[in-house]
């Protein structure tokens, strides 16, 4: 029992530590990606290929004041970020990172906690995920703040519907609600993976896990053209930043999920180890949403209430019909 | 070429482009027809594709746009107006300025001083020359009024200094005496035209 306590301490502090370092990173890649797609450098000037840019950047939001303004709510403000940060940290419990591996003699799972309601848990954590947003507009008394947090309501109920509909068909087909299974469903190579059984519920989950993480085509919470930064507006220092670790955690959880759910999670693809192909997997989803920045325009809220609500939702629950009729068939 | 061109302040306006717009739908069936037509498309594939082939491009094939300005510069046209430079005759190094004062006179700011004194030759000598570059909104005239082209517009558009007066005095402004063989005749602005003499016109009284 205790052997078990401490594996799974070690392995969230390991989880922590490297999905925080990523999730850092990630923002280096983005802002490298964004500049290539603008024929531009992007960061250059700090280290190699202006890497320490991101250590930099670190320094630069821990020693920042912390500033709470004065009509400010301060306990909500004050832990709005952390909600979202934990959340998008929680959420990566139940997610399986990588193929089981041997060390030292010791088989080790790469998952902190395998839960049997895995992709629950998950949907359930992140969604919670929006009360930071939410919270910490409403907190600010800034009107900016309020109107991001408005829209961080839209923004909730219009996605979340469509994330458990679209996921509700393949989880019919697998029958679990561990991400384990899933990934165990499809060791059958390319052939196997749940995108060719279920393509549209694919392209629903890709598109609501674009509003989820609050990436381009869906950023409606702070887009400095329309709502100078939205929620984020009376933020700085460390708790700006923590909204956006969650952010970045929050991509590359639903990489992961994509890659798992859809794609063949860490099987071995042919001559391809099945470690790298989940990152290889990762990072093209992480790659995935940094293009769609680069190259879409952004939806107004009523729009995308519009398109969750009267397209598609009404898809989802098309795609879990038949899918049902076809099983009982 | 008529006076009318001229005459017509309706300046731009002739090179519009009128985008190509396809008529609204009306009825329901055609904004079915219109969200089917766009949903098939692909248009949104289109986008992606655009800026994968920038970033292609961008790293592979050399297209990179961005200058790293304090290192790199972008060339500047002949034609650019910064700040002033005063050139010397080239055969005695002697400064151009005949001291003629039409640059001050014609100077709309009023940012140019000069005072000259008679020498012992009786010829002009510029005793005090400087451009107030506080006041200067570089338009040009006077380069392009003095008859000797003695002040031009050079290039030198890197003006952030801790004092005005490091660019405005007539020792700082002319070519330093050693780097005469240097000077370039100058092909900007209030440089003479390159088809200058085919424009010289004899007067009425060659007649
Ligand atoms: S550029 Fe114009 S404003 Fe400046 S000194 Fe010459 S005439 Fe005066
Ligand atoms: S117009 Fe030319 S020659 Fe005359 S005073 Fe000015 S700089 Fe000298």
């Amino acid at each position: 029992m205790d052997a078990i306590i401490i594996e799974t301490i070690i392995k969230a502090i390991i989880v922590l530590s490297v999905i925080a370092a990523l999730a850092g990173f990630g923002t280096f890649i983005e802002r490298k990606v964004l500049a290539f797609m603008q024929r531009r450098l992007g960061p250059m000037h700090v280290g190699p290929f202006g890497l320490l840019q991101l250590a930099a950047d670190g320094i630069k939001l821990f020693t920042k004041e912390d500033i709470i303004p004065q009509h400010a709510n301060r306990l909500i403000f004050m832990i709005a970020p952390i909600i979202t940060a934990a959340t998008a940290f929680i959420a990566l419990a139940a997610v399986p990172l990588l193929p089981e591996f041997t060390l030292f003699g010791y088989t080790v799972h790469p998952i902190v906690a395998d839960l049997n309601v895995g992709i629950l848990f998950i949907l359930g954590a992140m969604a919670s995920g929006l009360y930071g947003p939410l919270l910490a507009g409403m907190a600010q008394a800034n009107k900016w703040g309020i109107i991001g947090s408005a829209r961080t309501a839209i923004l909730f109920m219009s996605y979340e519907v469509v994330t458990g509909l679209s996921l509700l068909a393949p989880i019919m087909l697998v029958g679990s609600l561990s991400l384990i299974d899933f990934n165990n469903a499809q060791s059958g190579g390319i052939g196997e993976w749940m995108v060719w059984q279920q393509p549209l519920a694919f392209i629903l989950f890709l598109i609501a896990g674009f509003a989820e993480t609050n990436r381009t085509p869906f950023d409606l919470l702070e887009h400095e053209a329309e709502v100078v930064s939205g929620y984020a507006t009376e933020y700085s220092g460390m708790r700006w930043g923590m909204f956006f670790i969650g952010e970045y955690a929050n991509m590359i959880t639903i990489g992961f999920m994509a890659s798992l759910i859809f794609f063949g999670g860490f099987n071995d693809l042919g001559f391809i180890p099945g470690f790298l192909a989940i990152i290889l997997k990762v990072s093209f989803f992480f790659f995935l949403m940094l293009w769609v920045r680069a190259s879409w325009p952004h939806v107004r809220p009523d729009q995308l209430m519009w398109l969750c609500w009267k397209v598609l939702m009404p898809i989802a629950l098309l795609n879990v019909l038949i899918t049902g009729l076809v099983m009982m068939v | 070429m008529g006076l009318e061109k001229f005459k017509d302040r309706n300046v731009g306006i002739q090179q519009y482009k009128v985008v190509e717009h396809e008529a609204f739908p009306k009825s329901n069936a055609q904004k079915f027809a219109r969200v089917m037509k766009r949903m098939v498309k692909g248009e949104l594939f289109v986008g992606l594709w655009v800026t994968l082939r920038t970033m292609y491009q961008a790293l592979f094939q050399d297209d990179m746009h961005t200058v790293k300005y304090p290192f790199e510069k972008l060339p500047i046209s002949p034609r650019y107006r910064a700040i002033h430079e005063m050139l010397r005759l080239l055969e005695s190094g002697h400064y151009r300025c005949i001291g003629c004062g039409l640059c001050e006179k014609i100077c709309i700011s009023d940012c140019i001083k000069i005072d000259t004194k008679y020498d012992e030759n009786q010829r002009k000598e510029v005793t005090e020359y400087t451009i107030n570059f506080g006041r200067c909104i570089f338009c040009g005239y006077c380069a392009e009024v003095c008859p000797e082209l003695a002040i031009v517009h050079g290039g030198r558009y890197e003006t952030s200094s801790q004092q005005r007066a490091s660019f405005s005095i007539f020792e700082d402004m002319l070519t330093p005496i050693d780097a005469l063989s240097s000077q370039k005749e100058y092909p900007g602005f209030g440089a003479v035209s390159p088809n200058a003499d085919d424009n010289i016109k004899k007067t009425p009284l060659a007649y």
